[in-house]
């Protein structure tokens, strides 16, 4: 007896412990998942649900082939998409840079004041989505691009503004002291020590967010604002279903093509 | 002899070496940025309308209205913090598999082509147009909501977690391999301890992303609190819109501080 009681004790990964409160976590965890689970699906309606092969067998077999002869009537609409993307990059990007040099710690002009206001503001256009952006322009101008262009600029500002300001704290202060002690004032440092460490960073980041402007920018017309999502709507309003699969191939399409674009300069930039 | 130091020093240039690409691009911008802003139609008289309602839009943001529709402001908050919850753990127990097949250093060939593909089609697809497909199979609500969220999350935590398996210290594996595991133990003692860290991180990551976007696809019927404010935004009820974008705004600054605060923990 006494021999068995002095063999080592069996080695495990985790005290007893720390393996009931792991235990207690993970039935935390399934519990508030059952109970959000009810939640959800209190207003669903199962019949739908159980019926959703049959709505897809009857969409697909309506939506194929995608009726080719519509192209000639996107041409326009995709135009005003890529419009819609790169105008408002720009115009975000105008309004980002000066907020995010605003941002930076190393260049904010005011500590206490301005850096604060900038933060925010990078932080409100970054928590709001484009689409919700475009829902409220298009109630206040109106249907059309103007709208898309003003949605996708107040969102990029704050994912630009993000993304270059940590850029501009991330620089090698010894560039700039160089450039301090030759005498240079605020504005030859900022041209002179600065801006040439953060630019390749720049384009990387502008290049970035106009490849994810190219995604939003083909559904802003869903709500109203211009681009080939208007197209998407009207005929999911008139369930043309191959005008629809045509649509979202020519946004694959779109997609891809920004992407490979920006991948490319990307890499020749970085 | 003094002649031979220039006096002058233009700053080179950065990018593009070449003056004649410069010049080309710069003209091809330009000729780009006139016939853009020239296909821009702007109806002014429209604007100028719209400008009475901005102000009323700026008023009811800063006076927001939260008890008028406070019934369906709360449903669609609930049903889009459950949508987010439900749908980010059900995407990550899916995404799991996936991004173990889809991780070139422990999957055979073929699944890891198969599951790349899932990856692929799930992340080329926005959200909003598969969320109008779901609504058009499943029906209004948050059920197509979630199933929306869920499959966003398959690709999004799928293609980052295969390439953390990837990138993992192969001497580890290699140790436990040389023990005689069989593929099982091989996934569960050398793989999985080195990327569980950032598979919460990601998850938690996953979750905030996945609150934004159920506002968003509650604009094409999805559920949640994006048909809330759809609908107080159709009866032009600004002081309520501006109430559930106050309220968007600050639980996603929230989940933000919060998931960046328990991802340092994590690590």
């Amino acid at each position: 007896m006494s021999i068995a009681s002095a063999d080592p004790p069996i080695w495990q990964h985790r005290t007893p412990r720390k393996r009931l409160l792991l235990w207690v976590g993970w039935l935390a965890c399934v519990a508030l998942f059952v109970w959000c689970w009810e939640r959800m699906t209190q207003r669903t309606i199962w019949a739908f649900v159980w019926d959703a092969p049959n709505a897809a067998a009857d969409i697909g077999s309506r939506a194929f082939p995608p009726r080719w002869s519509y192209m000639e009537r996107l041409w326009g609409p995709l135009w005003d998409t890529i419009n819609i993307a790169t105008l408002g990059t720009l115009l975000g990007i105008a309004m980002a840079v000066p907020l995010a040099f605003l941002a930076a710690s190393n260049t904010t002009p005011s500590r206490w004041i301005l850096r604060p206001l900038a933060l925010f503001i990078i932080v409100a256009s970054r928590s709001i989505n484009s689409l919700i952006w475009a829902l409220l322009l298009v109630s206040i101008l109106g249907p059309g691009i103007l709208a898309g262009i003003l949605a996708i600029a107040l969102r990029s500002i704050g994912f630009i503004g993000k993304l270059l300001y940590e850029a501009i704290e991330e620089t090698d202060i010894s560039q700039v002291e160089a450039i301090t002690a030759t005498g240079a004032s605020q504005a030859q440092i900022l041209t002179y020590g600065i801006v040439p460490q953060v630019l390749p960073a720049f384009y990387g980041i502008s290049v970035f967010r106009w490849d994810i402007n190219i995604r939003e920018s083909a559904i802003l017309g869903l709500v109203g604002a211009g681009g080939i999502g208007a197209q998407l709507n009207a005929s999911l309003n008139t369930l043309a279903w191959p005008q629809v699969s045509l649509i979202i191939l020519v946004i694959l399409g779109t997609v891809v093509v920004s992407e490979w674009v920006s991948a490319k300069v990307r890499h020749a930039v970085i | 002899m003094s002649a031979a130091y220039p006096t002058t020093w233009r700053k080179p240039p950065q990018m593009i070496q070449s003056r004649g690409w410069r010049i080309a691009l710069a003209i091809g911008a330009i000729a780009y940025l006139v016939l853009a802003i020239g296909s821009v139609e702007i109806n002014w008289t429209r604007v100028i309308a719209g400008m009475e309602r901005a102000q009323r839009f700026v008023a009811g943001f800063l006076q927001p209205d939260f008890t008028t529709r406070w019934r369906d402001i709360s449903n669609g908050l609930m049903e889009s913090l459950t949508m987010t919850f439900t749908s980010t753990v059900v995407g990550v127990l899916i995404s799991i598999p996936i991004g173990v097949g889809a991780a070139r250093n422990v999957a055979p060939q073929w699944v890891y082509y198969i599951c790349r593909s899932i990856i692929a089609i799930s992340r080329a697809l926005q959200e909003i147009i598969v969320a109008i497909f779901f609504v058009a199979l499943f029906g209004f609500g948050a059920f197509a909501g979630f199933l929306t969220l869920t499959f966003a999350t398959i690709g999004f935590i799928g293609k980052l977690l295969a390439e953390d398996i990837e990138d993992i210290d192969e001497a580890q594996a290699e140790a436990i391999r040389a023990t005689g595991a069989s593929w099982l133990q091989l996934i569960n003692y050398a793989i999985q301890p080195q990327v569980m860290p950032r598979l919460i991180g990601l998850s938690l990551y996953r979750l905030d992303i996945n609150f934004r976007e159920s506002a968003v696809i509650g604009i094409v019927g999805a559920g949640g609190i994006g048909a809330a404010l759809n609908t107080s935004l159709s009866r032009y009820e600004y002081s309520s819109a501006g109430a559930i974008l106050l309220i968007i705004i600050a639980i996603v600054m929230v989940s933000e501080y919060s998931s960046g605060y328990l991802r340092k923990w994590v690590k």
